[in-house]
């Protein structure tokens, strides 16, 4: 089997824009989503910004889930991913009311750790001598697959269900395993995406890593720098993002509007060799997973006329603009267009992928390239790879036909996917 | 407490566990919070833990089996509320 797949129905709750229109409309303003946190400097953290969505926890109740559901739901991850995943579906023009299971329709729904203000509930009671008191919610929401399971719960999907975890590549690879699901005959309709709460727990480790962007706390909106001279360390992000992908014969039978084609995609790992370790890329697992891609896509590297990097604003930016070049053979004036969500919303590490996809998707139906923000430094060693007009700081209107999207993460894991416009 | 102050104060611990809420208004000691209010029966547990904490009382294993109707319910309240 070789099913085409295309995308049906979107939804994201970014740091810059919650839902489709506002999002699309913060993406072609350049919006950032990046705000200082008071309780990040009386943590005496080192950086003291975020990107988080602007989310009403109470939407959630009744349009989203029941009353009782609603009741006693703690996890943001799980909140955030459910409504990206409902607003990608109902997106789609498909039924959120459904009485036997859908057979033919699965999930592949990322996600980092379970949501660890949920967890130190568990660990403070467990200590306490209270553990009968924790009740019977505390389970479905502290383990890792709690997101995938309320979403297909909600919905009734009844294919495979699949919570992935793969650090910062999470999101483009649960959008790399439901097309591959669908492209071999598995499902005919896959939901996925992915989701991330950032949590103080979780963001105190990345702080102590000494990863993050400290330079900037009195200026939230321009503490993301990726590609600049004066970049130091990225911005944790927060949010969802999720895409409904369906085989195109049932898209088109039902007359569904499509979104944008995924032409395919590649997943690999540089085995913590030659150069790459938990947290730094193996260049040559970099290079043959976009070679792999294209491939796997039918695409020539001449082709691609953006890509949307990882680009974090670390010291990693000039390699991976050097591992595209290298996969791609194409450098200067020749290097496609590149862009980096991350400058807007910061990294939301495991809803990155998913998010900066739901981007990718919207910049291929609109036809526009967003720009890089706070790129008025920009590194040298940035512009001796691409050339400088490649990498846009206003809005562009570009006709554009194939996107790269890639994402890599902590353990060398890495993921690429190229979306195209649909014909 | 009368059985009836219980019954009136017990309806609103079920209040977050039923999302028909028009089932509520006809609660009774014969209603069976699983069968009549549609109550989950994981949500037993949490009725229990929030009826404790209502109550200032505890309810061991053994009386929580029990509560699968509203006069059960009442019965254990008023059982360990007298101790």
């Amino acid at each position: 089997m070789n099913k085409r797949v295309v995308i049906t129905g979107m939804g994201v709750v970014s740091p810059n824009g919650v839902g489709i229109p506002a999002f699309l409309e913060a993406l072609q303003a350049g919006k950032s989503g990046i705000e200082f946190v008071p309780l990040y400097e009386e943590l005496k953290f080192s950086c003291h910004v975020a990107g988080r969505p602007d989310f009403v926890w109470e939407e959630l109740q009744g349009n989203y889930i029941s009353d009782v559901t609603f009741y006693g739901l703690k996890g943001t991850n799980i909140g955030y991913g459910i409504r990206a995943a409902l607003d990608a579906w109902r997106d789609a023009g498909l039924s959120t009311d459904n009485d036997e299971p859908l057979w033919h329709a699965g999930l592949v729904f990322g996600n980092s750790t379970a949501d660890t203000e949920a967890m130190r509930n568990v660990i403070t009671r467990v200590d306490n001598k209270e553990a009968k008191k924790l009740g019977s919610r505390v389970v479905e929401q502290t383990m890792n697959s709690g997101v995938s399971a309320y979403i297909s719960g909600r919905l009734g999907l009844g294919n495979r269900i699949i919570t992935n975890s793969s650090a910062c590549a999470t999101g483009s690879q649960a959008i790399l395993m439901a097309y591959e699901y669908i492209k071999n005959g598995y499902a005919t309709t896959m939901l996925t995406g992915s989701c991330e709460h950032v949590d103080t727990y979780v963001y105190g480790a990345f702080d102590s890593m000494r990863v993050l962007s400290r330079k900037f706390n009195n200026e939230p909106e321009r503490a993301s720098r990726p590609m600049s001279l004066t970049a130091g360390g990225f911005v944790p992000g927060s949010g969802a993002g999720a895409m409904v992908l369906e085989e195109l014969e049932t898209a088109l039978a039902r007359g569904a509007t499509i979104y944008a084609e995924v032409l395919g995609g590649a997943t690999n790992n540089g085995g913590q060799r030659q150069g790459g370790t938990m947290t730094a890329a193996n260049p040559q697992g970099v290079i043959r997973c976009i070679n792999d891609a294209l491939t796997s896509s039918n695409v020539q590297a001449d082709q691609v006329d953006l890509i949307s990097g990882h680009l974090t604003a670390t010291y990693a930016d000039k390699a991976e603009l050097n591992y595209w070049a290298t996969a791609l053979n194409r450098r200067g004036d020749n290097y496609p267009y590149v862009n980096s969500l991350k400058s807007m919303i910061g990294h939301c590490l495991s809803a990155a992928g998913s998010i900066e996809s739901v981007a990718a998707v919207l910049q291929l139906k609109e036809q526009f390239i967003h720009p890089n923000i706070n790129l008025e430094d920009i590194d040298p060693g940035v512009t001796e790879i691409a050339g400088i007009e490649k990498i846009p700081v206003t809005t562009l209107k570009k006709d554009i036909n194939i996107v790269a999207k890639a994402n890599f993460g902590f353990g060398d894991v890495n993921a690429c996917l190229l979306f195209s416009k649909y014909k | 407490m009368t059985r009836q102050d219980i019954l009136d104060e017990l309806k609103k611990v079920l209040a977050p566990y039923t999302n028909d809420k028009t089932l509520l208004e006809g609660v009774n000691e014969q209603t069976d919070l699983l069968k009549d209010l549609k109550i989950n029966s994981a949500n037993l547990v949490d009725i229990i833990i929030d009826a404790e904490s209502k109550y200032n009382i505890e309810i061991d294993y053994d009386a929580a089996e029990k509560m699968t109707t509203v006069a059960n319910c009442i019965d254990v309240i008023q059982e360990r509320m007298a101790q």
